[in-house]
């Protein structure tokens, strides 16, 4: 477990390096600013808006990091020959693997903190504000605890588009690993279309091999209940939580996948 | 340093060069304000890719923008083109968001100049929003509200109130109105009680909405009154009717003026007493038909 904490700590370290948290300043700015701006374009729709767009960004911000740096994780190592030093040490490549991972898991999960805390700070001003009426007309309240479902969805769905990028960074280059990383993530956004494509077209089997990669793919739309919880509509702690075991058990497929095509690897 | 100082004066030369040159070659962009780039909501949503309520949100404050700027803009062509399908994307990118189903029935079915007099739109907006939540109380009477106040339908009217009455949570006092457009065929009476429930509403621009609507039938009200006031005053053969001609005749101060503080226009043929077209409650609702 130390070698694992290590690399992930140095991955978390590397990233504030790299100026990563500055995303977080410009994350303030945007809701501070549309939070002044929206009052006077909505038609009182302002709190509905900044949730979503709170919410947006988190997700937005987050794939960005995950992706950018994730691709880099492996690659940039073995680019720079570090790897080399770094497999001399007491690490086994699986440590190596999960090390990383852990770090730029660590580096999204203090960035989507910030960013919760900042938009609940963002949402408790606007509702400290507003009077009851207008308060009476909201779908769900300002400061609304049901909103930590959907960060916790983002969070999830990150740590597999993370898991996703550290696949590809394995065994590809950076500029191909992000764009297949980027290739999947609109296809598990696409997700569902293919679960339903018999009703789109009358072959078997093509409506069989769309729902096998329908089941192969990562069904990441089903991460986005961002709508529901603006609007104060029901999310069952089942649905969370089985959403949860499946970004789980995708994480773990991903990481064992990637662990032993790095272990595969020969770096003479 | 000397290189920031060079740096900016540069972009300033540059800006300098653009402002010069769009002057002298005035440019003839498409006005991208009434440009819908995506027509249908179901590519939209798919282009969204989980970012589907943020882009509601874009379209929605883009129908209200349109909205808003057609209304201000005078005799321009196609006002309100947009306003059906802006609505539409929003409400298909977000199927929850109420306030584009209610506030967006409200702006399609105002009567032309103050809106695009769309009532058919309206109802279809809402009916929409029915088949994602089919007991929002506020969508029957929203739709019971358009068959009353636009379609000057009440039997219609009366239904949907009904149907709004038998959802849950809705307010006690739909079922007798739905019974008093039955029985009364509708008057200003039936009128002003439920643009005054209204009043009560939790959104603001609801409320303002009603304030507005009352104002109107106290115009209609006042309107009346001038009539028969015009009717009983004797005038000689070929004078035209006038303010001052009444002034002079029924000691007026002034001229009247309907409630938004706008003076009424009166026909120097006819007599006829007019809201006018300056005025903020311009045009007043047509009169109810009574039922037979």
């Amino acid at each position: 477990m130390r070698p694992i904490r290590h690399i992930a700590l140095n991955v978390f370290r590397e990233s504030v390096r790299d100026r990563v948290p500055y995303n977080l300043v410009l994350f303030a700015v945007l809701l501070i600013g549309s939070s002044y701006l929206l009052a006077q374009l909505t038609a009182g729709q302002d709190v509905k808006i900044i949730k979503d767009l709170g919410l947006a960004a988190t997700s937005l911000f987050g794939l960005f990091i995950a992706v950018f740096i994730g691709i880099g994780l492996v690659s940039k190592e073995v680019e720079r020959r570090s790897i080399y030093s770094l497999l001399a040490k007491p690490i086994s490549r699986p440590q190596f693997i999960v090390g990383k991972y852990a770090g730029l898991v660590l580096t999204l999960a203090v960035n989507v903190a910030v960013m919760a805390a900042a938009l609940y700070a963002v949402l408790a001003y606007m509702t400290w504000i507003e009077s009851p009426d207008f308060k009476a007309a909201w779908d769900a309240p300002g400061v609304d605890p049901a909103l930590l479902k959907a960060v916790l969805l983002i969070f999830v769905e990150l740590m597999l588009v993370t898991a996703i990028a550290l696949f590809f960074s394995t065994f590809s280059t950076p500029i191909l690993s992000a764009a297949l990383t980027f290739g999947l993530y609109i296809a598990g956004n696409f997700n569902a279309d293919l679960r339903n494509f018999e009703q789109v077209v009358n072959a078997p089997a093509a409506a069989w091999l769309a729902r096998g990669l329908y089941h192969v793919l990562p069904d990441l739309s089903a991460f986005d209940i961002k709508t529901q919880v603006v609007h104060g509509l029901p999310v069952s702690s089942l649905y969370l939580w089985s959403t949860v075991a499946y970004g789980g058990a995708y994480i773990a497929a991903l990481l064992l996948a990637a662990t032993v095509i790095f272990s595969k690897r020969d770096f003479k | 340093m000397t290189r920031i100082i060079a740096a900016v004066t540069c972009l300033a030369l540059a800006v300098a060069l653009q402002v010069g040159r769009d002057r002298a070659f005035p440019r003839n962009d498409p006005k991208t304000q009434q440009v819908l780039y995506v027509r249908s909501p179901e590519a939209l949503k798919r282009i969204a890719l989980g970012f589907d309520a943020l882009a509601a949100d874009v379209y929605w404050i883009r129908a209200i923008q349109h909205y808003g700027g057609d209304r201000l803009a005078p005799r321009k062509p196609h006002r309100y083109e947009s306003l059906y399908p802006l609505l539409d994307m929003t409400t298909s990118l977000d199927p929850y968001f109420n306030i584009a189903y209610r506030f967006g029935a409200i702006f399609l079915s105002e009567a032309y100049p103050g809106g695009p007099g769309r009532p058919d739109q309206a109802i279809a907006l809402l009916r929409k929003g029915l088949a994602v939540q089919p007991t929002k109380w506020q969508y029957y009477h929203d739709i019971a509200f358009v068959h009353y106040w636009t379609l000057r339908d009440p039997v219609g009217a009366a239904d949907w109130f009904r149907r709004a009455a038998e959802q849950p949570g809705a307010p006690n006092w739909l079922m007798p109105v739905a019974a008093a457009m039955l029985t009364e065929g509708s008057d200003r009476t039936s009128a002003r009680f439920l643009w005054q429930q209204m009043l009560g509403a939790e959104q603001e621009w609801m409320r303002r909405r009603a304030q507005h609507a009352l104002q109107q039938l106290d115009a209609l009200d006042q309107i009346d009154r001038l009539t028969a006031i015009i009717a009983n005053t004797p005038k000689r053969a070929g004078e035209p009717y006038s303010w001052q001609w009444l002034a002079a005749a029924r000691g007026f101060r002034g001229i009247p003026v309907d409630p938004s503080g706008t003076p009424y226009d009166l026909d120097p043929v006819t007599g006829q007493v007019t809201a006018s077209e300056r005025s903020l409650l311009f045009p007043l609702p047509k009169p109810v038909e009574k039922r037979k």
